[in-house]
């Protein structure tokens, strides 16, 4: 464990000589991340937990003002690196709202492809950190090597493995190259097999149970009270997901389960993850099933690159459209928009004022693990030092994005 | 993306009338200019009305809108679960930004105010730890108004920072850590 820090205090509070501070982090395994909190402990007990963020901090709500909005998608990956498409799909989709435009159905049904792995991949990381943060290491091994599937997926779209930046206003990058079909289909065949293995591995673990089972409760009306959501609040009885009851791109045009337990334990919140991902592979199969041949990008050359690369090097307006689009970007209506959707964490939300220019006048990303991190002060039945360590992990916070 | 049935925004013109004004529907969002001082009571109604229920506070945001007078603005974005509707409540404030702090009906505004605070400056009123959240103790400045530079002010630790002194901030009072 770290070292003992004493604090500074209020003048004339002289300290409880039973209650140590200590603190956990900023360089802690357990803390996924840059994350310190500060503990009063009595004992074993923890009396309070103060968190301590933004070692992470970037600066990108303000580093957004001052770049094009294409720009920014590079800027969006780094919020929840687990899962980057999702990212780019929402800010894509606040973007694409003050412009009143609509991606292609077929670029629809690829970033929503592209959205549920990144969820498998962020969903994958919990179910193997949580077992391990609580002393079973196997189960992330196991998870790390399905996640590589899914890597290998990623670079085979987009030829990177984490930072993909496959989106673009109006439409995605590149069509699906060839030999990908196969491929996907033979993770979705393997996957949900695997799905089993992490369960036989960690569901019947006495140590895992007695860790996991009715620690950390948090209630319905204290997950709403503390802004909550996807499926940590799920796991608490809520049945709201942003796919289903505001849906966004073609998810109305799939048939998918929304998760909910009612115990609001850290166990109830991992097997939530572990179920979702059942429904992720679900959904990406009916959009294989589905997913109509067309165009990948609007044909609008004042927002999206032409598709035919030709028409740039053989007349001279498309090659004047592209340099001005490369150089300076597009112009975006007077506007204001927020847009959410149900990312892995829960729900992403970008809010954007548009003064009409190339840039935004102010975006602010509404991160889901940001939120849920202050979770930690709603918990009760999490007395000692060793339950803080459990519902940390199973509220899964990315810093990266509670950080911005 | 939208409820199934339109916001029903008859209780809120009946009870506020005149001080709330309506901005219109647009983008999924409906949204609403209230002054500061109604904020916590137009938060509560919103929250507790039986035909309305916005119990879930999705965002408090801080805005420059530097060099408009007045210059600051706090967002708030509320989603009613029941009735799926989403609402922005906009509240210009001037200069220094007081608001009230609606932390007293959404525990979750805790960190959403700390963070408008820390980037903007916005004051919120009776908010029970108002801290800086991202940047540490001691730092003078608040990094997301528009006259902040984007790659800071120029010193020991900086030195590809703009010329210039720090604006000096004299209701900057960043407590201890308890």
């Amino acid at each position: 464990m770290t070292e003992v820090t004493e604090l500074s205090r209020p003048e004339g509070d002289v300290p409880d000589t039973r209650e140590v501070l200590l603190n956990l982090g900023p360089q802690h395994p357990s803390t996924h991340g840059v994350l310190r909190l500060v503990l009063e402990l009595d004992g074993e007990y923890v009396a309070r937990v103060d968190p301590h963020i933004g070692y992470l901090h970037r600066g990108t709500e303000k580093l957004a003002e001052s770049f094009t909005y294409t720009q920014i998608f590079p800027l969006t990956d780094r919020l929840d690196y687990l899962c980057p498409p999702s990212n780019n799909l929402a800010f894509a989709l606040a973007v694409e709202k003050l412009l009143g435009i609509q991606a292609p159905i077929r670029a629809q049904y690829i970033r929503v492809l592209m959205a549920e792995l990144a969820r498998i991949s962020g969903h994958l990381m919990i179910t193997g950190a949580l077992p391990m943060d609580l002393g079973a290491m196997t189960a992330l091994l196991y998870a790390m090597r399905e996640r590589e599937m899914i890597m290998d997926l990623m670079e085979m779209i987009s030829g990177a493995r984490m930072h993909t930046s496959f989106c673009r206003v109006g439409g995605v990058r590149e069509d699906l190259p060839d030999g990908f079909f196969p491929k996907i289909r033979e993770f979705c065949e393997i996957f949900p097999n695997r799905i089993r293995d992490y369960e036989r591995l960690v569901e019947n673990n006495r140590v895992f149970l007695k860790r996991t089972h009715g620690i950390g409760v948090i209630s319905a009306e204290d997950g709403i009270d503390l802004g909550l959501s996807g499926p940590n609040l799920r796991a608490s009885g809520v049945d709201w997901d942003i796919r289903r009851d505001e849906p966004y791109e073609i998810y109305d045009r799939l048939a998918f389960n929304v998760i909910t337990r009612d115990e609001g334990d850290c166990y109830a919140r991992w097997r939530c993850r572990v179920e979702e991902m059942r429904e992720s592979v679900r959904i990406i199969e009916q959009c294989l099933d589905q997913m109509p041949e067309g165009p990948f990008q609007v044909d609008m050359p004042t927002i999206a690159f032409p598709v035919d690369k030709d028409r740039v090097h053989c007349s001279m307006e498309a090659l004047i459209q592209h340099f001005d689009l490369s150089a300076y970007g597009f112009k975006v209506p007077k506007g204001e928009v927020y847009s959410a959707i149900e990312a892995p964490k829960g729900e992403l939300g970008f809010y954007i004022i548009s003064d009409g220019s190339q840039k935004p006048f102010r975006m602010k990303v509404r991160a889901p693990s940001f939120v849920n991190l202050q979770a930690l002060f709603g918990v009760s039945n999490a007395r000692y030092l060793a339950d803080m360590i459990a519902v940390l992990g199973s509220l899964d916070p990315v810093m990266a994005e509670v950080d911005k | 993306m939208s409820a199934k049935t339109p916001l029903n925004r008859a209780p809120i013109a009946e009870r506020f009338g005149g001080a709330i004004e309506d901005l219109g529907f647009a983008h999924g969002v409906h949204a609403f200019a209230a002054p500061p001082e109604t904020i916590v009571e137009l938060c509560r109604f919103l929250k507790e009305h039986p035909a309305l229920r916005f119990d879930f506070l999705s965002d408090i945001c801080g805005v420059d809108h530097h060099p408009e007078a007045p210059r600051y603005e706090a967002v708030y974005h509320l989603y009613s679960l029941p009735n799926k509707w989403r609402v922005r409540i906009k509240c210009r404030l001037g200069d220094p930004p007081r608001v009230p702090s609606v932390t007293g009906v959404w525990r979750t505004a805790n960190w959403h105010e700390r963070e408008a605070w820390d980037m903007y400056g916005i004051r919120f009123e009776g908010h029970p730890d108002l801290r800086r959240i991202y940047m540490w103790e001691g730092f003078e400045g608040f990094p997301q108004r528009k006259d902040f530079p984007l790659r800071g002010y120029r010193d020991k630790l900086n030195p590809f920072g703009a010329e210039g002194p720090p604006p000096t901030q004299p209701d900057l009072a960043t407590r201890n850590i308890p």
